[in-house]
């Protein structure tokens, strides 16, 4: 009996806990949108810059236009607290994020700076946007390097 | 029956005697080196490499502060927790009065001045395929380093893991002088390896471990779990890897794989390293992987 009890009050628990994650899914999506949208957009410039595709000055700009528009979306509304891999499932939001808030919102600073670094050069040709790109994956990799779970 | 019971005593210690020996800290020759002199310059480009900043750094140290030996950084694993030495030249906290010799023994034997064993945790069974001068020039590099103050912890390894002697036990069966990918046509595969097995010590993370933690060989960087928590390793054998050998050295010179997801965690430091370096390492790193078999096995 005991043991049924507990049983039913883990399984509630269970249930409240994911219950309460789903609140946050929209936020999530939304967020991953995001990083979606800067991979699609490093992809173009990407491209350019290791020769796979030839070098278009429009779509360079366009693409670097777009980190930046990217860089400008108000983030602390996509990052409730209680939306870390500790709480819901489907992130890689590392709990880390809330307990160093400041330092996470000085990583997506890091961000916009280099997406403006591209604004200016993208439509300089190739040998302006390849050091760009170095600068722009240095913003990823700071943030990645501690507040992103690995893939599980 | 006494006589029987005496001989199993015999063999009993003869057995111990000869574990003791057999588990021995085993120091290079002094001789090996002498003579040597490092060329700091070349010791810069083999210490990026090697990644020795990565994990000898302070935990939360930026950009130049990288340079700072002073340890520190907890590697949480099931046999305990192990914390980064300082290695900083500074004379009472650091490395700076090991010497050359000294150096040499616990990078490529895993052996410490005072004669013990040390850790695993430290790569030394990829470092002792380092070449020689490579070493030297090393240790003329570290020399011209700052030098910290900070005190090393100690490790939190409870027993039996904290009986350095079983750390013996432990090489006998794990450390070899050869090469896990013996066949290398080319000098661009032979640099490949050296970077993938010595100095980049890559198998440490992406290669599964067994019971008592030593690498399997027969599943070299096929991947693994996560040695600290949760998710898992990658594997770098093409059928796990599928990049071609120029998305690999993008990737190690940026950071950003082939559909611009972009490294994150440990690998993070270990791109800010491969970017240091010269685009025919990283290129000969892509041609390694590539030649691998397919789920790393080597039989």
């Amino acid at each position: 009996m005991t043991r049924l009890l507990t049983a039913a009050t883990a399984l509630s628990l269970g249930l409240a806990g994911a219950a309460m994650a789903q609140d946050y899914a929209d936020q999530m999506k939304a967020r991953q949108g995001q990083f979606r949208i800067l991979a699609i957009n490093l992809g173009t410039l990407g491209d350019m810059a290791q020769g796979k595709t030839e070098y278009d000055a429009e779509a360079a700009q366009a693409a670097a236009d777009t980190l930046v528009a990217v860089s400008m979306i108000h983030q602390p509304p996509l990052w409730p607290e209680g939306s870390s891999t500790a709480e819901m499932d489907g992130t890689r939001a590392k709990p880390e994020i809330w307990t160093d808030w400041e330092d996470f919102a000085s990583k997506w600073a890091g961000l916009g700076e280099a997406a403006g670094a591209m604004q200016t050069a993208a439509g300089e040709g190739l040998d302006a946007i390849r050091p760009a790109m170095g600068e722009l994956g240095g913003a990823c990799k700071a943030c990645h390097d501690s507040y992103r779970a690995p893939r599980n | 029956m006494r006589k029987a019971l005496g001989i199993v005593v015999v063999a009993a210690l003869a057995a111990a005697a000869a574990g003791w020996v057999l588990t021995a800290p085993n120091r290079l020759p002094d001789a090996r080196f002498s003579g040597m002199t490092g060329d700091p310059a070349a010791g810069e480009r083999v210490f990026t490499a090697a990644g020795c900043a990565s994990c000898h750094h302070a935990p939360d140290a930026s950009d130049d502060e990288k340079l700072v030996l002073s340890g520190g950084q907890r590697f949480v694993s099931e046999f305990g927790t192990f914390v980064a030495p300082n290695i900083s030249p500074d004379p009472e906290h650091g490395i700076g009065t090991w010497g050359l010799s000294n150096f040499a023994n616990a990078v490529m034997r895993g052996v410490s001045p005072s004669g013990r064993h040390l850790y695993p945790a430290f790569p030394y069974t990829a470092y002792a395929h380092m070449r020689d001068t490579d070493v030297v020039d090393l240790w003329a590099y570290l020399l011209t380093l700052p030098a910290s103050q900070v005190p090393s912890e100690p490790h939190e390894v409870a027993f039996p893991f904290n009986i350095r002697r079983g750390v013996g036990a432990w090489k006998l069966l794990y450390m070899s002088d050869g090469w896990v990918l013996d066949d290398v046509p080319d000098a661009q595969l032979e640099r490949g390896r050296y970077l993938v097995e010595a100095l980049a010590h890559c198998g440490e993370c992406h290669t599964p471990r067994d019971g008592l933690g030593g690498l399997d060989t027969s599943a070299w960087l096929s991947g693994a779990p996560n040695p600290n928590g949760t998710g898992t390793i990658p594997g770098l054998t093409p059928d796990r890897l599928d990049w071609d050998a120029g998305a690999i050295a993008y990737y190690l010179e940026s950071g950003f794989t082939p559909d611009y997801d972009s490294a994150g965690g440990h690998m993070v430091a270990v791109v800010e390293s491969f970017a240091k370096l010269d685009a025919a390492d990283r290129e000969a790193v892509a041609a390694y992987l590539k030649a691998l078999p397919a789920g790393g096995d080597m039989d």
